[in-house]
């Protein structure tokens, strides 16, 4: 039996910039199950990314509610907000988003430096991903000595040593070329084996196929969704 | 447990722009390196000058009979008068504020010398007659013996205390004087003691040069019946000196038959006011050392605010990264801090260490009589205060710039690089 992960209610959200008010998602309804792969499309501007950091809890909304799980997240003071996204959440950006002086493995070990793990026990762990993400012998290497598709597997890494529950990743194949975007998307659907469940954000259709689910945005709201087996269902 | 990710960051930002960095440390250097050395110039005046004063009580005055300059109940002017021994009863008497009235007669005359012979040894030296209370207003060392008594002087004994210098002149080295006998105007003295005086320089060697006898035998071997050629007078700690002074000369002048405005008859020395505006003085130089000094080091402070400032615009990103991995504002603010905290306590701890190390030297340069100059010193108190104030300054300099770490929203900080 399944149950929601993911749960977003009349969710709308404006940006201010001077006294000019952006209406970018204009009341959505999503429920996104426990270890479903879904991929969020739509053209440009239509507000992928914009719900995308709202599920991350990178930034806020103003109207609606927000489940992740049975937790209601609304207005969380920074200290709680950096909780849920160390315990619960996966974050992959397309520019990689890697500390810089920090070699593979130190990046990847980062989010258990904040749940006060060892350094050595982290290390450890962290190579045990590394393993996952095929990058032993990169393990001492900074981000400035990986290629593109190696440094978005450091960053996959690193989003999933804390055993998250949901994996967001926006545009992860944006920067990568066809052979490596495979790649990842292979690597994706090997994590949500596991379990995972996996928002996708892209513009490519060939990789928005490689998921079960796919929903469509346009102008803030919900355009159409459909399931793998392409039976399309208008919202 | 040392944290290596902390450190590693720490350096990592420090070592990105090593003139910035260098230049940030150096104005925290600079502001405890120069409060350091101005304390401790401070410190080296004063304890020349205070060195100079010895162990001198500072709630007295001097007073000395000069010619008078008005004519006065049918005397004439420029009429030479001494003061004498009954004028200590009578000012003791109607002065309540006074606590000790000490008379000194000079042997001979003021600063007249006195021939001294100790066996094949002599030399001429400045005789004093003193009494026992003289070792409350101007202490000095005993090297040996003791110093005058009382019975010394209800006796007239032939006793004699001598300055270090002279000593030196009339005894071997380490020879013990005690009991010994000098010859002194041709009469034989018995030595009681030998001091050394507790002034520095000049003062000091003046006194290292004088012979002190009981005054009582002073005025009979001098043949000065009945004459006090200066009075020192100590206060009770209770009263000023100053208004003591004009009842002092209101007595004297009325049993000397002195006119009473005739100022120019008193010879005198406030020691009592000199103190006070010596540490008046001293207080102006340390307020002034303290402003200049405060003001030097929160010019650095502003620097590594400002620094600071711009060095977290830089890291802007890599903190919303941090962030979005689920870093707590504590962990960012914290970051921020311990890297403000380290510039401010390892450039502040080496402008203290190289500021003291270098008012040593100076120390150790100095002629240890020196009078201008002496035992410049930060005492360690002053140096835990410096550090106090380093390390909180360092807070102080980092809190601005780490609230402002966490004031924007994460997604904010990671895109503002795009
Ligand atoms: N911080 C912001 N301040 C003001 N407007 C913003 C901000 N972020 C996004 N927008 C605007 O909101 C709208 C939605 O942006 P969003 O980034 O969510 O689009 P997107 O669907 O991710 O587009 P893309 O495919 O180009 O990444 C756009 O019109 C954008 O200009
Ligand atoms: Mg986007």
């Amino acid at each position: 039996m399944s149950q929601s992960i993911i749960r977003v209610n009349q969710l709308h959200k404006s940006y201010i910039t001077g006294s000019n008010s952006l209406h970018v998602l204009k009341g959505l309804d999503i429920d996104i199950q426990q270890g479903e792969m879904v991929s969020i499309m739509g053209s440009s501007g239509s507000g992928k990314s914009t719900l995308l950091n709202i599920l991350g809890i990178l930034d806020n909304y103003d109207k609606g509610e927000f489940y992740l799980g049975d937790t209601l997240i609304k207005d969380l003071n920074e200290k709680k907000a950096a909780w849920y996204r160390n315990k619960m959440i996966g974050f992959v950006f397309q520019s990689f988003n890697l500390i810089t002086f920090k070699n593979a493995m130190e990046n990847v070990a980062l989010p258990l430096y904040y749940q006060k793990v060892s350094r050595k026990k982290r290390n450890r762990i962290a190579m045990e991903y590394l393993e996952k993400v095929g990058l032993t012998e990169w393990a001492h290497h900074l981000p400035s000595e990986l290629s593109g598709g190696q440094k978005q597997r450091v960053a996959i890494a690193r989003a999933l040593i804390n055993n998250p529950k949901v994996i967001l990743a926006d545009e992860p194949t944006g920067a990568l070329d066809t052979q490596t975007s495979y790649e990842v998307m292979e690597l994706f659907h090997e994590i949500n084996r596991s379990g995972i469940t996996m928002i996708i954000v892209t513009h490519e259709n060939d990789i928005a196929e490689k998921t079960e689910r796919i929903i469509h945005l346009k102008d803030g709201v919900i355009e159409k969704e459909y399931k793998q087996n392409h039976s399309i269902r208008y919202a | 447990m040392i944290d290596i990710d902390k450190w590693q960051e720490i350096f990592h930002t420090l070592k990105q722009n090593k003139l910035r960095t260098t230049l940030t440390a150096f104005g925290i250097f600079w502001g405890i390196f120069m409060l350091v050395i101005m304390l401790g110039a401070g410190s080296g005046l004063e304890n020349a000058v205070y060195a100079n004063l010895g162990d001198f009580s500072r709630n007295s005055m001097f007073i000395w009979a000069q010619q008078t300059t008005m004519p006065y109940k049918g005397f004439p002017r420029n009429r030479q008068y001494y003061f004498e021994y009954s004028d200590k009863k009578a000012l003791e008497q109607n002065i309540p504020e006074i606590e000790i009235v000490a008379p000194t007669v000079n042997g001979g005359g003021y600063r007249e010398n006195t021939l001294l012979v100790h066996r094949h040894k002599k030399g001429n030296f400045n005789v004093l007659g003193k009494t026992p209370d003289e070792n409350f207003i101007d202490p000095v060392i005993l090297e040996y013996g003791r110093f005058l008594n009382e019975f010394d002087l209800k006796l007239n004994r032939k006793a004699v205390l001598l300055g270090y210098r002279a000593y030196e002149e009339l005894f071997d080295k380490d020879e013990n004087p005690i009991n010994k006998y000098v010859r002194l105007n041709g009469i034989y003295f018995q030595v009681i003691g030998v001091y050394k005086s507790k002034h520095s320089g000049g003062w000091g060697e003046n006194q290292n040069s004088q012979v002190w006898i009981p005054f009582t035998t002073a005025q009979q071997v001098y043949n000065y019946p009945n004459r006090v050629d200066h009075f020192s007078i100590v206060v009770k700690p209770e009263f000023e000196v100053k208004p003591v002074e004009g009842k002092v000369m209101a007595i004297l002048a009325k049993r000397h038959k002195i006119h009473p405005d005739d100022k120019g008859a008193f010879g005198y020395n406030n020691v009592g006011e000199e103190f006070k505006k010596m540490n008046g003085l001293f207080l102006g130089i340390r307020g002034l050392i303290w402003i200049v000094g405060i003001g030097t080091l929160l010019a650095g402070i502003i620097g590594v605010s400002n620094i600071m400032l711009i060095i977290l615009r830089e890291r802007t990103v890599e903190f919303g990264i941090k962030r979005a991995i689920g870093a707590s504002p504590r962990k960012i603010i914290g970051s921020v801090l311990s890297e403000s905290i380290f510039l401010t306590t390892i450039s502040g701890i080496s402008g203290l260490m190289i500021g003291v190390f270098i008012i040593e030297l100076v120390n150790n340069a100095l002629p240890p009589e020196s009078e201008m100059f002496r035992n410049p010193e930060i005492d360690f108190q002053l140096a835990i205060t410096a550090l106090i104030i380093i390390i909180l300054s360092g807070m102080f300099a980092g809190i601005i710039p780490s609230r402002r770490a966490v004031s924007i929203k994460p997604i904010e900080a990671i895109r503002s690089e795009n």
